[in-house]
């Protein structure tokens, strides 16, 4: 079960170049010719298709496996989201063609702003961020601007809670801010006691996640946010968890000034195994100046039509400017489009309610089967926590070996390692779209590996067995770099 | 974990200091430190002739697991750097407090010496950091 | 509702093992005052049959005009096969590589790329995307500041002829950790040689100054070619780095960065989209970034490495991931996460299919279709050509009336005809970016040239 890289396919003059516009000389001056060819590989259509084909049956995929990847949702990616994105006319536009020539895309456009404005309660939504790290970006060069535009100037320190996701802080310091860490309690709420002493003159703002990355909801979000919002500062609120309230509470009611949303995860477009993403951001009030560019605009036409423009830094001049050489991950922005209009006000309320139950379910599963949840007391949000600590300390047998151990029956391993507060554990998101038929299959899994590591946790800890590789050696990968083939 | 030399002083951040006969500081990081990374694929040594102040950021280590800034224990001029570590960082894993040292400082202020942590209250720091 | 299997029975099982009484009940945490009942602002449900019907008419609404437009985003052919085995299943509803073991597809592809990009661009070592050119440019110019241990300035040497967005995504993006841009002009004189270029000499008021990096764009966004070789050494000579951004079509006819000036470049980005991408109205592309060894651990982005598995099996997977968000944290070399897998994926897979030599025909033609392109509209009285120097597949047309005018008046005779730089270059008077590719026919120029008479007429002088 393994294929050979397409370089050792390739043979001199086998591409089928017939297939491309006839050859003309290129007209290019001596000295600025390529003289000797890339090592491309020159092989049949078929050897490529062939080739690519096989290489896509060595992945698990969610077309392929239950996938329950904790902070992730892996959720059913609908076709029909792919094929009305990429109709031949949406696939066929130029992004700097003239609006007159574009406004049924741009339409979709302005309605994904609208509906999103009203799923999370916010005044202003900019579809431009390419992904969640960008968006996070985005949200924090906003309250940057917003408090440099009130001359706020002392303003750098952005407070990040220690279980926040490593884009967090990595964005803090991208835009030039300071990040002060403040510890979690044994219950998984925030300290908000931390939170008072670490608030001040200096805060620009707060990174939230809610639910967080240990899987609960915040209780006192309203406190949190009113100790910020007295302290000058602003409130960011992560959005990757949003599957686990989406219909149920909109984080603008919760205080939150701006907000960015992985339309990756809640929103159902595809992970293509590491993007592309979209990290759309919402915003309140306060910080609609400051939006990246550019938006969608709708203004009165000739009688009751509409007409759709690109809003850039002529309508927004404090704009924290443009992070795209175009406008987003359009493609994406048509899937997730799609997406909430086949999911309409009802679907949406649905999504949460249902990866809630599925969560809770497995949840209370597991705790049956013996194995031990983080947070035994609280409701699992969309995702929960198992910590194997007593399994790595009494067998010898730790979260990793488990997840390998998992690929073996079939499931692709949840989370592990992260969120970094608990030890040896496993973030398992389940999501909405699956069956309960798949849920007891997933935790009958644990239970027969939890069984073997205490019979043989020499097998457990050898795992995986039957995929295209054994455990590979990550150390000899990161010092004997071989990052390019050479023949 | 192997046992902690007596002629080292430590920071609580896992770094060792030792100082040699010629006045000169030798640093390194400690087997705790070494154990909790893992396998080290490279390190980053400061270069000859860098100022560095107490505490300042002197050099990375880095596993697959995570890739650390080593703190100066104290400040001073480096004299050398332990360029073995190139293309044998693992020299850190097998032997952090010999072969596995990471630079050599000509110390400014030999007082900074004195307020490291001795063997046993570093050990003391590791014995609580275990709960 | 679709997507969610649950029937009744499924739903009061679940509940009892749960012990709640009702699904509302799993969301009791939440205090009561914030919990919606109604999110009346969104519409009713559509069956995907009725959700098909209106997204057929939005795009039918927009139609397939003839594109003329370049400007970073380039319409070429696409094999079917690429798109045929991009939206797969297991390549589209993967996820990132985390196990590697179940991912063996992804990342053996993407070490496949990492190969193919490295050797286009002349290079020692590649990543594995970022999210597009010009945010690309912006982590190239952080990561020349992270890299070049001498200079404390972090000051970086744009071009004016470098696109102009992609400086403005720069700017967005690294201004909040200091970094200066300075733009360098390009020649203008009338007569004067490489009229529209970069000159050297215009780097000279630079000499003996802490310069970071210097950028260079080829072709630029004017079609240029600029005097790579001179600008790569006059950055080296000056202790900066050099920074190309280049579009990977025509690395196939043109010398590769790795080979420009004495030592080449040492980093290089751009777009990735010309290489089996559709224009998609705007997205998602892909950025691409390659270096030199020496420089890989200060490199953004994912990184995949081949290794050996317990029984000595070669294998692929992640590495250098200590140097990455979900690891260094704050100290990481970028915040990036999710890139743009799916994309490289298809870029890997047409570059596969058309090898070296239909790539080269692919630049030539598209090229030859430019020039044809120039002749026929310049033969239009109102139509001068800015630039007569060396170019790729693009050129700069100067028209005696207002631009965008003649861009709206083109567009209701269903031709997109270019991109108007007069507001980001007043200097060029009333200036038109053009781009024929290989897909642009002699009588689909013909139809341009035909359309652009009628506007002309239209649009008063």
């Amino acid at each position: 079960m393994s294929e050979p890289l397409i370089f050792t396919h390739s043979r001199p003059g086998r591409s089928a170049i017939g297939q491309y516009p006839e050859a003309v000389a290129a007209d290019v001056p001596e000295h600025l010719r390529r003289r000797k060819r890339a090592a491309l590989p020159e092989v049949s259509e078929l050897q490529a298709v062939r080739h690519f084909t096989r290489l896509s049956q060595l992945n698990f995929s969610i077309d392929t496996h239950f996938y329950p990847l904790g902070s992730c949702t892996m959720k059913y990616n609908p076709r029909a989201c792919n094929a009305f994105a990429m109709l031949p006319e949406f696939l066929g536009r130029h992004p700097y063609g003239p609006a007159s020539a574009g406004q049924g895309f741009l339409e979709c456009m302005y309605e994904l702003q609208e509906m999103l404005k009203e799923v999370t309660g916010m005044k202003g939504v900019s579809l431009t961020p390419m992904a969640g790290a960008q968006g996070e970006f985005a949200g924090v060069a906003m309250i940057r601007a917003y408090h440099k535009a009130r001359n706020d100037l002392a303003r750098t320190e952005i407070i990040v809670p220690d279980a926040a996701h490593g884009t967090n802080p990595a964005t803090a310091t991208m835009c030039g801010c300071t990040v002060v860490e403040i510890p979690s309690l044994a219950n998984g709420d925030i300290d908000v006691d931390a939170l008072k002493q670490a608030v001040g003159p200096k805060t620009a703002g707060i990174m939230l996640t809610n639910p967080s990355t240990l899987g609960v909801f915040e209780r006192r979000i309203k406190e949190v946010a009113q100790i910020v919002h007295e302290a000058g500062g602003l409130l960011y609120y992560d959005g990757a968890n949003l599957n686990a309230i989406l219909g149920k509470v909109r984080p603008g009611d919760m205080g939150f000034d701006v907000i960015h949303m992985n339309l990756h995860k809640t929103f159902s477009t595809p992970h293509g195994g590491g993007g592309p993403g979209s990290g759309a951001v919402g915003v309140g009030q306060r910080l609609l100046p400051f939006m990246p560019i550019p938006l969608v605009g709708k203004e009165n036409g000739p009688g009751t039509e509409s007409v759709f423009r690109w809003l850039d830094e002529r309508d927004l001049p404090q704009s924290i400017g443009r992070l795209s050489a175009f406008m987003g991950n359009a493609g994406v922005l048509l899937r997730a489009y799609v997406y909430m209009r086949m999911l309409g006000r009802h679907g949406m309320h649905r999504v949460a309610e249902f990866a809630a139950l599925n969560a809770n379910y497995m949840l209370a599963k597991l705790k049956k089967a013996g194995f031990d949840a983080a947070y035994p007391e609280r409701r699992a949000s969309h995702e929960f926590i198992i910590t194997l600590k007593r399994q790595a300390r009494d067998l010898g047998v730790n979260a990793m070996d488990f997840a390998k151990r998992l690929l073996d029956y079939g499931f692709h391993a949840p989370t592990t390692y992260f969120p970094l507060l608990v030890p040896e554990c496993l973030l398992i998101e389940p999501t909405e779209t699956e069956t309960k038929q798949d849920l007891d299959a997933f935790v009958d899994a644990l239970v027969a590996v939890q069984a073997e590591a205490e019979q043989d946790a020499a097998k457990v800890k050898g795992a995986p067995y039957t995929l295209p590789v054994r455990r590979l050696d990550d150390v000899r990968a990161a010092k004997q770099l071989d990052l390019t083939y050479q023949p | 974990m192997s046992s902690i030399p007596s002629n080292l002083k430590f920071l609580d951040s896992h770094e060792w200091a030792r100082l040699e006969s010629d006045g000169t500081v030798t640093i390194g990081i400690s087997d705790h430190a070494q154990n909790a990374l893992g396998d080290l694929v490279f390190v980053e040594v400061p270069e000859v002739g860098k100022a560095l102040t107490k505490g300042g950021a002197a050099a990375v280590v880095e596993s697959v697991k995570a890739a650390s800034d080593v703190y100066s224990p104290v400040s001073g001029e480096v004299i050398a750097a332990n360029d073995a570590l190139g293309s044998a960082p693992e020299l850190v894993n097998t032997d952090p407090y010999g072969q596995g040292w990471l630079y050599k400082i000509k110390p400014a202020n030999r007082g900074e010496l004195e307020q490291l942590l001795t063997p046993s209250a570093y050990e003391k720091v590791l014995a609580d950091e275990a709960h | 509702m679709p997507f969610i299997p649950h029937t009744e029975a499924d739903v009061a099982e679940m509940l009892a093992a749960i012990g709640a009484g009702s699904i509302d009940a799993l969301f009791d945490e939440i205090p009561a005052a914030l919990r919606i009942q109604s999110l009346a602002g969104i519409p009713d449900a559509l069956t995907e049959m009725q959700v098909g019907r209106l997204m057929q008419s939005r795009a039918q609404r927009d139609g397939r005009p003839l594109n003329f437009i370049g400007a970073g985003a380039y319409e070429h052919h696409i094999p079917a096969a690429v798109w045929a085995i991009v939206s797969r299943g297991e390549f589209y509803s993967a996820y990132t590589p985390y196990q590697a073991e179940a991912s063996q597809g992804t990342l053996q592809l993407l070490y496949e790329y990492q190969t193919m990009m490295a050797s286009l661009t002349g290079m020692q070592v590649s990543n594995a995307s970022l999210y597009d050119g010009a945010s690309a440019l912006a982590e190239a110019c952080l990561m020349a500041v992270r890299a070049h241990r001498k200079s404390k300035a972090a000051r970086i040497l744009v071009p004016a002829a470098v696109n102009p967005i992609y400086l403005e995504v720069a700017r967005a993006i690294a201004e909040g950790q200091n970094l200066k841009f300075d733009i360098v002009p390009f020649a203008m004189g009338e007569g004067e040689p490489g009229k529209g270029t970069t000159r050297p000499s215009s780097l000279e008021q630079y000499r003996g100054q802490d310069i970071t990096a210097v950028v260079v764009q080829q072709p630029n966004f004017f079609g240029l070619l600029e005097d790579v070789d001179a600008i790569t050494d006059w950055a080296h000579s000056n202790n900066a780095l050099a920074i190309a951004v280049v579009n990977p079509l025509s690395l196939s006819i043109l010398k590769p960065p790795g080979e420009w000036g004495a030592k080449g470049v040492d980093i290089v980005v751009g777009d990735g989209q010309p290489l089996g991408v559709p224009m998609s109205s705007g997205g998602p592309y892909f950025g691409f970034m390659t270096t030199r060894m020496e420089h890989v651990r200060q490199m953004p982005g994912r990184i995949i490495g081949r290794t050996l598995d317990l029984d000595g099996k070669p294998g692929f997977t992640l590495t250098l991931q200590a140097r990455e968000q979900h690891i260094r944290r704050s100290k990481a070399t970028s915040n990036i996460c999710t890139n743009q897998g799916l994309l490289v994926t298809a870029a890997t897979i047409h570059m596969s299919l058309l090898g070296s030599a239909g790539l080269e025909n692919v630049a030539a033609a598209s090229q030859q279709q430019t020039r044809k392109l120039v002749e026929a509209l310049t033969r239009i009285k109102g139509v001068k050509l800015a630039f007569s120097g060396p170019r790729f597949h693009e050129a700069v047309l100067q028209l005696d009336r207002n631009v965008a005018g003649v861009i709206e008046a083109l567009a209701k005779r269903n031709v997109i005809g270019g991109f108007d730089l007069t507001p980001r270059y007043p200097e060029l008077g009333n200036a038109l970016l053009v781009c024929a590719t290989e897909m642009r026919t002699d009588e689909d120029i013909a139809i341009y040239a035909a359309a652009l008479v009628e506007a002309l007429a239209e649009v008063k002088s």
